[in-house]
């Protein structure tokens, strides 16, 4: 048979495999976008109602009876006064009609019991509110924040919801006279954790992974591009150099939990420092961190030309000075764009950072490198096992968080990379 | 003084001897040409602040390693009856440090613990005392070495170079240092633990219950330690992300590389490097609030029991955070196949497929099946995925609908919360540890070496 | 070196051909007749652009039955631009645009009904750097007829590899190692091992790039040898740097200069009274 026409004739099976492959590899790179959407759809949707908190308006009277009975002003009398009192009195005040214990009970409980401690602190600042009434917004309690927020079904059966039909009253009482409302949650930033949802803050992770990453980037900078120096320029070829190189690579591929088993063993029972504190987890992310530096810092000075290093030397440079005045400025760039996205994975890294006890609860934030700390992924970690709707919430917002540091630096990196491959 | 402000002045003191000793070297030489130096004044300069301040640091960093050990052994010899204190030594030694660091310990502390805590200041204060006599005669000494042996004729420049080098040096043989401190932490732990468990128990067993002991007093059988439900498990969810990921990636990457045009590719590449750019713990979370439930209730509509902390739901979302570094992988490799064999095939009448198909996937296997390895070694040593999503029962099953659990989960199960290094249980996660780092490094080591061979063929 | 004497072939000389820039103000339309009495493929006022880059401007030639035609030019002057239009395979390369008519059997090349597949399988080409496939030398021969279904059975199948490898006059060398890696071989082995794949699918028109530029002289030879063989069944356009190579293969050449197709004619009147005097200046540049 003529070859032509049986080429034709199997072409049509041919052209249908083409398309159906065409198609595959659509499907995967539409499912990996479809994937991506979806991770961050369900967490901007979970999460980004936790920036705003609901707020309660009450008539507070700073009863002197209550905080001050002796009025000298006192710091220590002012400091461990009864406030929680002065919320009780007021809500009962505008709730005059709900009597009996069980629901005054209920009443109070509308209230953050972290209230109390706001209101200490208003008076410590300024003594002479005692005395006086001020209408002050307090946060809710995480039960009616959900309420506000549309999370409790207020058609279920009333056994089947976590609030009663009387507090839904109340709640719809206060919002119709513009007592009840959602603003922005400053909490949010400005606190450490609580076992409260509507307490809980990201500022003492915050705090907690700065310190760490400090620590993190003050060793695995210097250490990775002094490393990548002496493995680029003056590394003779021999088993022992062979070894280093070995050991990087395979280093940069050792499961991150690992690093932490190390830092436990070493740094905690060994060297006997301080458990759950930034120092030791900055050390440890920092040996995890070292081999992408290393690798990146070496692909940075291979890309200079060696044009550039030859001019030196024969100008009568050293080898050393060729290095540190010509070759590394070019190459610095290049490095800074490694060592930030290795900072941005360990910024992001959770597992080493729990074996070394980074997941102690902490609500205060860590005032230095050896005080008890926990880091951002792990307070995500953290909040995560928590049942409360409350913490879900605030867990996804913490996540955007980390996310947008880490979108922050990873397009630093990039704005890096493209600067520098434009000059070349 | 505190030991941070002896450090500052140690670091001033040697800029001064930097100073000093570079003008003191263009004094000598005014006379004669600066030109004529064998090295510039500044490598002087960098040499006398070397020597007169290194031996002090040194002495300074050697002194704070050792510092606190010694002088917990010299409280505790101070202690009228250790023994009676606590159960252990390292727990006693762990009260006081407690005390030692935090003002509410110390105020929870014993009478005892209370008093070698502040024998412990005292002590500490002295020391620091001593410590600064110690650096700032250390310093005074090598100053006076540095006046009488830095002279014109010192080949400067040599020696500040040879002096940075064996740091550079230093600094790259970190590595090796890490790597040993891994496998010698885990080994030695990890044999502490085979001394009560034996090897062919933890490798060959089936039951896995740390936590339940038998008897209370019984040491060496707080429960059982048989690792492989462990391993299954891990080795379960690592294959359903494989399932999920290799697929996915790979066509991806070769849809990317051959068909999507190039807008569409400098648009989607960095989307998908995004997902590789999220954390782990995130994933996690995904999988425990979205993913998990979801499947369960799929599950229900269609009558199937999908547990809730499924291997699934874990697998799943461990493959879709390996896509991406599956992809770039596959595309590295892919592209690595030279265009003559594109345009040899495409040349004869076959189509993009079957170019893809049958001759730069079959020239890329090797690549791709060393970055599949290291993907893998990815899935088992994964932890936030599986601690968040995965269960902590150790089921011995191949049902993807149930609850298994994996190594890395239960290594953080043992070491989070109270950790006592006298029982196997907290000794257990170590030799999982071992065992992770071994199998891992295997799995590198293969993938590195048939990548590398893959290259070099194509170089 | 002394195999090279017995050779009755003079050695080609593999210098640059001399700088002929500064005469683009030279008239540079085609002279002489590029049409044949039976074509077997037409290009008729083809352009072809990379991006914004013009490579190849109004070019007209016939490619012949059963006849070689030879494309010679300073390099960079657009051969392998114009023979990879005549398959299509600049359609692989992103951002490269061509205009104008190529015809096979009076079918436009570019017509929307026309397969590149089928298209390819008919026009086949053999690249200036041998590349077989990381395959054995068997499976390298069998690919093509493998893909196009061209064979019922392995019997057939074998023996379309034993005639294209015979055909190519390389089976003897490989008959009893058809399984080793096609990549094993020497370049010139490599290179009938690709023209053997290439004929496989008993292509109408082959095309050849510079098969030989990688290549000694003894493979260079059973090449060119091999090139007359085939002429009596398929149609064959080289693109070639050695005027005596085309000299020895080719019934007609084709002279380009950047991107212009400035003279065309028998191969015998080409070399021995070229009119235009870009062309004479290139050949005479090579013959001294
Ligand atoms: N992929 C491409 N992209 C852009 N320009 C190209 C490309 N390929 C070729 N060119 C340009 O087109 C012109 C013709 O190139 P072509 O490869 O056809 O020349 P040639 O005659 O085959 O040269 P040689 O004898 O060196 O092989 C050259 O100027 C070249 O720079
Ligand atoms: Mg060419």
């Amino acid at each position: 048979m003529n070859p032509t026409k049986q080429i034709v004739s199997g072409l049509a099976r041919r052209q249908r495999a083409e398309k159906r492959f065409r198609l595959y590899g659509l499907i995967a790179v539409v499912l990996g976008m479809a994937f991506l959407l979806l991770l961050f759809g369900s967490i901007v949707t979970n999460g980004y109602k936790a920036f705003t908190q609901t707020y309660i308006e009450l008539p507070i009277y700073f009863d002197p009876a209550v905080i001050d009975p002796s009025g000298e002003r006192n710091h220590q009398t002012l400091f461990s006064a009864d406030y929680w009192k002065l919320v009780k009195t007021a809500v009962y005040q505008k709730f005059p009609q709900v009597n009996g214990r069980k629901e005054r009970r209920e009443l109070t409980r509308m209230i953050s019991e972290g209230s109390a401690y706001e209101l200490r602190d208003q008076v410590l600042e300024n003594p002479r509110l005692i005395g006086t009434t001020q209408h002050v917004w307090l946060a809710a309690d995480d039960d009616i924040d959900m309420l506000m927020k549309g999370y409790i079904d207020r058609n279920l059966p009333e056994d089947e919801r976590r609030l009663n039909d009387r507090i839904i009253g109340y709640v719809d009482s206060m919002r119709e006279a513009d007592a009840i409302e959602r603003r922005f949650n400053t909490t949010f930033f400005a606190a450490g954790d609580s076992r409260e949802p509507e307490q809980a803050g990201i500022l003492g992770a915050l705090m907690g992974s700065f310190l760490t990453l400090i620590v993190t980037l003050l060793l695995s900078f210097p250490i990775g591009v002094a490393a990548a120096v002496y493995l680029e320029e003056f590394a003779p070829r021999n088993h022992f150099i062979d070894l280093i190189e070995i050991n990087i690579n395979n280093l940069a591929a050792v499961p991150s939990i690992i690093f932490g088993l190390l830092g436990l063993a070493i740094f905690i029972n060994w060297f006997g420092m301080p458990r759950s504190t930034p120092v030791v987890g900055g050390l440890v992310l920092g040996l995890m961190t070292l081999p992408t530096i290393i690798i990146a810092s070496r692909v940075s000075i291979q890309s200079v030309p060696p044009s550039i290093k030859e001019a030196a030397l024969g100008v009568g440079a050293s080898r050393m000075q060729a290095m540190f005045h010509h070759v590394l400025p070019i190459a610095t760039p290049g490095m800074l764009t490694g060592t930030i996205i290795g900072m941005a994975r360990a910024l992001g890294e959770t597992a080493p950072l729990l074996m070394i006890g980074m997941v102690a609860f902490i609500v205060d934030p860590p005032g230095g490198f050896t005080e008890p700390a926990t880091a951002l992924p792990v307070q995500i970690f953290l909040w995560s096992d928590s049942p409360e709707r409350g913490f879900t919430e605030r867990t996804s917002a913490a996540i955007l968080v980390l996310l947008a540091f880490l979108i922050a630096m990873n397009a630093a990196a990039v704005y890096l990379r493209e600067k520098v491959t434009k000059r070349f | 003084m505190s030991p941070l402000v002896l450090i500052f002045l140690l670091l001033a003191l040697s800029s001064a001897a930097y100073f000093f000793s570079q003008r003191r070297m263009l004094r000598q030489t005014r006379n004669a040409n600066v030109a004529r130096l064998n090295s510039l004044p500044e490598h002087f300069g960098t040499l006398g602040a070397i020597w007169a301040g290194a031996p002090a640091l040194l002495v300074y960093f050697v002194w704070l390693i050792f510092e606190g050990d010694i002088l917990m052994a010299q409280v505790l010899a101070m202690l009228p009856d250790p023994e009676s204190m606590a159960a252990t030594r390292e727990l006693l030694i762990g009260d006081i440090r407690n005390a030692i660091n935090n003002p509410m310990s110390y105020q929870m502390a014993s009478e005892e613990v209370r008093m070698a805590a502040d024998r412990y200041h005292e002590l500490s204060q002295t020391a620091t005392l001593a410590l600064t006599a110690t650096c700032l005669s250390v310093f005074a000494i090598c100053s006076a070495l540095v006046l009488k042996f830095l002279t014109p004729r010192v080949r400067a420049r040599v020696r500040v170079e040879k002096i940075i080098r064996g740091f550079l040096l230093l600094c790259s043989t970190l590595a090796i240092f890490t790597t040993v401190g891994i496998v010698l932490s885990v080994l030695f732990e990890a044999s502490r633990f085979f001394q009560a468990v034996s090897v062919t128990e933890f490798l060959f067993g089936l039951e896995w219950s740390p936590q339940m002991a038998i008897r209370e007093d019984q040491v060496g059988s707080s429960g059982a330690f048989g690792a492989v439900p462990l391993f299954a498990g891990t080795l379960l969810i690592s294959f359903i992300a494989m399932l999920v990921a290799a697929p996915i990636g790979l066509m991806s990457a070769i849809y990317l590389s051959e068909y999507a045009p190039a807008k569409v590719r400098t648009a989607v590449k960095p989307m998908l490097e995004i997902l590789a750019g999220v954390p782990t713990v995130v994933y996690g979370f995904f999988a425990a609030i979205t993913v998990g439930p979801a499947l369960r209730g799929f599950g229900q509509s269609v009558g199937l029991d999908v547990a809730s902390e499924s291997a699934l739901a874990a697998g799943f979302v461990m493959g879709v955070m390996i896509i991406p570094f599956v992809s770039s992988i596959s595309d590295d490799v892919i592209t690595a196949v030279p265009q003559a064999m594109r345009d040899g095939s495409l040349g004869m009448g076959a189509t993009n497929s079957e170019t893809m198909r049958r001759v730069i996937l079959p020239a890329a296997l090797p690549g791709i099946i060393g970055g599949l390895l290291l993907a893998i070694s990815r899935a088992i040593g994964e932890t936030m995925i599986v601690v968040m999503a995965a269960g902590l029962s150790a089921n011995l099953t191949a049902n993807p609908l149930e609850a298994v659990t994996t190594v890395t989960v239960q290594i953080v199960t043992l070491l989070v919360g109270d950790q006592e290094f006298d029982s196997p249980k907290t000794l257990a996660a170590f030799a999982l540890g071992l065992a992770l780092f071994f199998i891992t490094l295997v799995l590198n080591f293969i993938a590195l070496y048939v990548v590398r061979k893959y290259r070099e063929q194509y170089e | 070196m002394n195999t090279t004497e017995t050779l009755a072939i003079p050695i080609p000389e593999q210098l640059d051909p001399p700088a002929v820039t500064g005469k683009v103000d030279l008239d540079l339309t085609t002279v002489g007749d590029f049409t044949v009495p039976d074509p077997r493929m037409k290009i008729r006022d083809v352009n072809v652009f990379y991006g914004q880059k013009q490579a190849i401007y109004d070019v007209n030639l016939d490619i012949g039955s059963n006849a070689v035609v030879a494309m010679i030019g300073p390099s960079g002057c657009g051969k392998t631009t114009l023979l990879r239009c005549l398959n299509r395979m600049n359609d692989t390369i992103d951002g490269c645009r061509v205009e104008g008519q190529v015809e096979m059997d009076g079918k436009n090349v570019y017509g929307r009904k026309m397969d590149p597949v089928l298209l390819r399988a008919r026009v086949g080409m053999v690249f200036q750097k041998p590349n077989p496939f990381p395959k054995s030398i068997f499976d390298n021969v069998a690919y093509g007829p493998r893909i196009h279904g061209l064979v019922r059975d392995r019997t057939d199948l074998e023996e379309v590899v034993h005639t294209s490898l015979e055909r190519a006059g390389l089976l003897d060398e490989v008959k009893d190692r058809l399984d080793q890696p096609g990549t094993g071989l020497s370049g010139g082995q490599q290179q009938r091992l690709c023209i053997a794949r290439a004929i496989a699918v008993s292509p109408e028109v082959i095309l050849m790039d510079e098969p030989c530029s990688a290549l000694d002289p003894i493979a260079t030879a059973r090449i060119e040898e091999l090139i007359g063989e085939l002429r009596k069944n398929f149609s064959i356009a080289i693109v070639t740097h050695s005027m005596q190579q085309a000299a020895r293969v080719s019934q007609r050449t084709a002279y380009f200069h950047l991107g212009y197709l400035v003279e065309v004619g028998s191969t015998k009147d080409i070399f021995t009274t070229p009119k235009h005097q870009l062309t004479e200046e290139y050949i005479t540049g090579r013959f001294g």
